[in-house]
């Protein structure tokens, strides 16, 4: 037996000494890059050189007079909810089929986790063939299928390019919001959705007034998860279209590199990456709120 | 209104079988109640009642229309009240009543009207913008029952509805639920686990056990002329108490029962009464205030150890020691007979 006061007896000692590397990682991977990028984005500083001078709001005027990072800026929220509303109808499709039980469904739901574990790059790039402008696996497909008459240039026009980077966020987030959509469906009460039955509720009462109404608070989380990840993504839409075709498919990320990295103009590169605070600042401020009432117990 | 008909029921689920060929008769505006400890098949029976599980084999009819194939829930003109009251926690309690309503595209003012009937009739009128979650359970239990009620269903189910209550508020919610059940006689089906409910709501019991209906009757019947010793010791608290005699004026093999509380002191019958005696030793004596419950063993008895039980009512005041031997005695008239080997009631 031990006698002294060992560290797990302390534990004004112990919780410091146990959140350290956890605040220090925060602190040196987040805040201090963070601080930085808020800093640079008022300097023009370059990426060939030490020279830091103070630019005031100058890179702020060139980029908001830029009409690429004015469609950057728009791409953004577009790609962003585009690929949120296809996620949240496909995740509680597929929900509703993984709840069933048939035959293969562990396979399936394997299949379904996949693209979750394949790293961002490969799987771009296996979109871009996928979308490549004579081999595309759906162009062909539509048209053996007689559905295609003419042939689309997925990343060679604006609007279908957009489309595509799309699609590719949306397959990207799937399956993690499927399985926060299917953990919430499982924490419906079975009686509840008995109750629906016996009161002569069909399918789709029972879907849109009391599953969905349910999964709500689940949902949401799924979503803002989903817009932190698509918003700052820069690896689909750099390996997809690399903001092509003529700069009109640039999300913020994508062009802040441009700018910053590529095109050496650290000051207005961070001043692009700094108006992703706003989507990011709402989305912050709606899960603490989800997650406090979550804690006492509103709902 | 209607009356049910159950033939030969069966619900097996893999190798255990849940419900085990049940044969049943619910009467028009009856009130029955499905007795039994869980795992005895009576809520698999309500639900296949209610059509959320499917038999396996046999027949349903419900107000004389075949139900057990693909009618659903919906078509068999049922409404159930769960244990937990499954309430949706997103809706008002007005719109948890309406509901249902909605669910066959009921007008909207006929909506509103047979809302409010139903919340009167149950006193919660105030409650109807509040949500699930801002009421008591007894509240919610009653925002269920009208939810079940506005349907105007021909058959009511009811699956351990005041489990969920503490013991004060069981009692006037069990009142309530018998008066409304006169009030609108509509046939009722009622599972519970607890025999105090059985008796208090039930015009008739039936008691099942691991599947198998073991005594269909009054209360009366089921606790003074119990068909076995299952139903003699399920039903009653304490259970009856069952000696083997050894009593040569008895077939061999037979157990004697009697309730606790038809075994009283021998000074407190008469001289003509026709009693049996017996030597109580006694071990314990437990005040419960209205009544004193009497532990011990009786001598005569073929495994002498066996605990016997007397329930004296509160008035008697005769002091009991404990640790010493008594006189007590059983009216014949309360004696029964079962056969050892069976359980089965002998009629002597």
């Amino acid at each position: 037996m031990m006698r002294r006061r060992t560290l797990a007896d302390r534990e004004e000692v112990l919780g410091g000494a146990m959140l350290a590397p956890a605040l220090a990682y925060v602190i040196l991977l987040v805040g201090v890059p963070f601080v930085l990028a808020i800093v640079l984005s008022f300097s023009n500083a370059t990426a060939g050189s030490l020279r830091f001078g103070w630019a005031g709001l100058r890179n702020y005027a060139a980029i908001l007079a830029d009409p690429i990072f004015l469609r950057a800026l728009r791409n953004s929220a577009v790609v962003t909810v585009g690929s949120q509303v296809l996620v949240v109808i496909l995740a509680t499709a597929a929900a509703q089929v993984f709840r069933a039980t048939f035959r293969g469904k562990r396979l399936a739901r394997f299949v379904l986790l996949l693209p979750w574990a394949v790293p961002v790059s490969l799987a771009a790039i296996a979109w871009t063939w996928i979308f490549d402008s004579t081999f595309s696996v759906i162009n062909w497909t539509l048209k053996a299928a007689g559905l295609l008459h003419g042939w689309l240039y997925w990343l060679g026009e604006p609007a279908l390019a957009l489309v595509a980077i799309i699609i590719v966020q949306a397959w990207r987030i799937l399956p993690f919001a499927t399985v926060i959509v299917l953990a919430g469906l499982s924490s419906i009460p079975q009686e509840i959705v008995e109750a629906a039955i016996v009161d002569g509720a069909g399918f789709w009462r029972r879907l849109f007034q009391v599953e969905l109404p349910l999964l709500l608070p689940v949902v949401t989380v799924a979503v803002l998860f989903g817009v932190v990840y698509t918003a700052t993504d820069l690896g689909v839409v750099y390996i997809l279209t690399g903001g092509g075709p003529a700069n009109t498919t640039h999300v913020l990320p994508t062009l802040a590199f441009q700018r910053g990295i590529l095109g050496a103009d650290l000051g207005q590169g961070a001043a692009i990456a700094v108006f992703l605070l706003p989507f990011l600042i709402v989305v912050a401020v709606a899960m603490l709120r989800l997650a406090r009432r979550a804690e006492v117990g509103a709902r | 209104m209607a009356s049910v008909e159950i033939r030969n029921l069966r619900k097996h689920f893999g190798d255990l079988h849940a419900v085990d060929g049940v044969d049943l008769s619910i009467r028009d505006g009856e009130f029955l109640v499905l007795l039994g400890s869980s795992g005895s098949g009576k809520t698999t029976l309500l639900r296949m009642i209610a059509g959320l599980e499917r038999p396996t084999s046999g027949e349903i009819d419900i107000g004389g229309e075949r139900v057990d194939g693909d009618v659903p829930p919906r078509a068999r003109g049922i409404a159930m009240v769960f244990q937990s009251y499954a309430l949706y926690p997103h809706r008002t309690v007005f719109q948890n009543i309406a509901f249902p309503l909605e669910a066959v595209r009921t007008p909207r003012e006929r909506i509103e009207e047979k809302v409010r009937w139903a919340a009167e009739m149950f006193s919660i009128s105030r409650y109807l913008d509040r949500y699930p979650r801002q009421l008591s359970g007894g509240e919610r239990q009653r925002v269920a029952l009208c939810r079940a009620l506005v349907r105007d269903p021909k058959v009511f189910l009811l699956d351990e509805p005041l489990a969920n209550l503490d013991a004060k508020l069981r009692n006037t919610a069990r009142d309530d639920l018998k008066r409304l059940q006169r009030r609108i006689q509509t046939t009722t089906v009622y599972v519970t686990h607890d025999q105090v409910e059985a008796m208090g709501l039930g015009d008739r019991i039936v008691v099942m056990e691991r599947g198998k209906v073991r005594q269909v009757g009054t209360p009366q019947d089921v606790y003074e002329d119990p068909v076995d010793t299952f139903v003699a010791t399920f039903v009653g608290q304490p259970p009856m108490n069952l000696l083997d005699l050894r009593d040569p004026s008895l077939p061999p093999g037979t157990l004697l029962g009697f309730r606790p509380e038809h075994f009283l002191p021998r000074g407190g019958f008469g001289p003509g009464e026709d009693i049996r005696s017996f030597r109580f030793s006694v071990r314990r004596v437990e005040y419960l205030g209205s009544d004193r419950y009497v532990y011990g063993s009786v001598s005569e008895s073929g495994a002498p150890d066996a605990t016997v039980i007397a329930k004296l009512p509160g008035t008697v005041a005769l002091a009991i020691p404990e640790g010493e031997i008594h006189e007590f005695a059983v009216p014949r008239r309360a004696l029964r007979y079962f056969d050892a080997a069976t359980g089965l009631r002998r009629r002597l």
